[in-house]
């Protein structure tokens, strides 16, 4: 965050009178828990990409790939993993078979604190 | 020229609507305001405006529909009571702190419960904080004036607030009086054209209204409304004094009756204002030197003026026609600040309050007469008095 300004500096009635700044708020502070890649394939079906509410499902136009997670602004919310039909074909899979291991879904969800345990970073 | 009619509180108020042409009207029917929209909405149904008339569900929704159009550039009128302004609360806030400069007709009526659809100001006090600033009228006459000043005050790019004219339900609202109406190139000619420095639909200089506002910058916004607020004090000096040179009619913060050589002084506002005025010259007759000081702006409070014009009396009572429950000594809302007013201003003259008329209760010349009797003594004593509850039964 930049210097913080008097009350003479800024817009009344805390009006945003420029465009497209919502980049510059670091909503990723928030976040508790981490999107990250599992070991199942990535489809590209860009569900996750359409559901993101905070846009922070990075796309590489020209390849047409989902390639990350912007994690300056994503909070977590998990809406990624929900949505993800590999998840849920690794999920259903998981169930017919009577076991379930979180690695081998598409998108997982991790808390932040435990992200070295799970084996990331 | 201007045109005399017997009108309304309502019609008269109606009229200054019709004549202000406003863009947007958002408003849902409440006594004693509803013959207000129900006449305008005639005028929009005739063809007399060009308003887009917006009939909601609720206050709350009608609020909220006037904050969405201010927004949009658009200048913007409502009227309401009692429980209907109570439903708007929330907005009634985000109005002001958004600072959109709706205009608002409250027609003041008692707040439920028991349910009751007379006249007291336990509405309008109950907004005092929000950052309205709060006119009051003593007649249909000064509610039409105000309500043509609101929309200059309001939306001076010194002040950009939200701006509520009261008068008394019932006892002004559907009170036949003498109206003088202006011409309606007058009206237009004196209010100009809304220039919104930021308009939502200026679509070249997008922007965000009302947005996420924490710990690092919601209390400067709030210390800009201060600033909105006391620039307020000085537009509405400078819009009364040109509104006074073109049409003839006087308005300031306050207005002073019999008051060059009075003892003893009762402050009161609205319509009790004009009740006053025959006992003060009841007592005067008498050879009793006793006046009356009507409150015009509530918000902002002209605490100077008040103690300006009240340090020469030797005793003052205020007439509150609402109870501050649990305030000091569970006075009304007008006594505890100006106590506080002329305490800090260094004027120390006994001072009594007196509640009155709640829920529409009549009060009447003899009552008030009463208070000046009671004043006059403590003049005697020099010794201040708690509230006395006037015209309640035991």
């Amino acid at each position: 965050m930049s210097e913080l300004k008097g009350w003479k500096e800024i817009p009344i009635g805390g009006m945003i009178l420029d465009a497209g700044n919502s980049v510059e708020y670091d909503t990723g502070d928030w976040r508790a828990f981490r999107p990250v890649f599992g070991e199942a394939e990535c489809i590209n079906c860009f569900q996750c990409w359409l559901n993101c509410p905070d846009s922070s499902i990075l796309v590489d136009t020209e390849k047409e790939e989902m390639v990350g997670f912007d994690l300056k602004h994503c909070k977590g919310c998990g809406i990624c993993a929900s949505v993800c039909p590999v998840n849920a074909k690794v999920k259903k899979k998981a169930e017919d078979e009577l076991e379930k291991d979180e690695a081998s879904l598409c998108i997982r969800i991790i808390e932040e604190g435990k992200l070295q345990e799970a084996g990331y970073e | 020229m201007s045109k005399l009619e017997a009108l309304t509180g309502n019609a008269a108020v109606a009229n200054a609507m019709r004549q202000i042409n406003p863009d947007v009207v958002a408003a849902y029917p409440i006594t004693p305001q509803t013959s207000t929209v129900q006449t305008f909405s005639e005028f929009v149904a005739d063809g007399l405006v060009d308003t887009e008339f917006v009939t909601v569900e609720s206050e709350h929704s009608a609020m909220s529909a006037c904050v969405g159009a201010s927004a949009a550039g658009a200048r913007v009128m409502t009227a309401t009571s009692a429980n209907g302004l109570a439903l708007m609360w929330e907005i009634v806030y985000i109005a002001a702190s958004n600072r959109c400069p709706i205009v608002m007709s409250l027609v003041n009526r008692a707040l439920s419960a028991p349910i009751n659809i007379h006249c007291d100001h336990s509405d309008v006090m109950g907004m005092r904080d929000s950052g309205w600033i709060i006119l009051m009228s003593e007649n249909g006459q000064e509610a039409y004036d105000s309500m043509v000043q609101a929309v200059r005050i309001g939306e001076h790019p010194d002040v950009l607030l939200p701006v509520a004219v009261c008068q008394d339900g019932f006892i002004t609202s559907h009170a036949l009086e003498r109206v003088e109406l202006l011409e309606d190139e007058e009206v237009q000619d004196f209010i100009g054209t809304y220039a919104p420095q930021w308009s939502l639909l200026d679509l070249d200089n997008p922007k965000t209204y009302g947005p996420l506002d924490f710990y690092d910058y919601y209390y400067e916004h709030k210390r800009q409304q201060v600033e909105a607020m006391e620039n307020a004090h000085g537009v509405i000096a400078e819009i009364a004094d040109e509104f006074g040179k073109k049409f003839g009619r006087s308005y300031g913060y306050l207005e002073e009756y019999r008051m060059d050589d009075a003892d003893v002084v009762v402050v009161a506002a609205n319509s009790t204002a004009g009740t006053a005025r025959t006992a003060v010259d009841d007592l005067r007759d008498e050879g009793l030197k006793v006046g009356l000081l009507k409150l015009r702006v509530f918000r902002p409070f002209p605490a100077k003026e008040l103690a300006e014009a009240l340090s020469s009396a030797e005793a003052i009572a205020v007439l509150d026609r609402s109870i501050s429950f649990g305030s000091m000594d569970n006075s009304g809302p007008l006594f505890t600040e100006l106590a506080a007013a002329l305490a800090l201003q260094g004027v120390n003259v006994p001072i009594a309050d007196y509640v009155y008329g709640l829920g529409g209760r009549d009060i009447a010349p003899g009552e008030i007469e009463r208070v000046y009797r009671e004043t006059l003594e403590m003049a005697e004593t020099g010794e201040s008095r708690g509230v006395t509850y006037l015209g309640v039964r035991e």
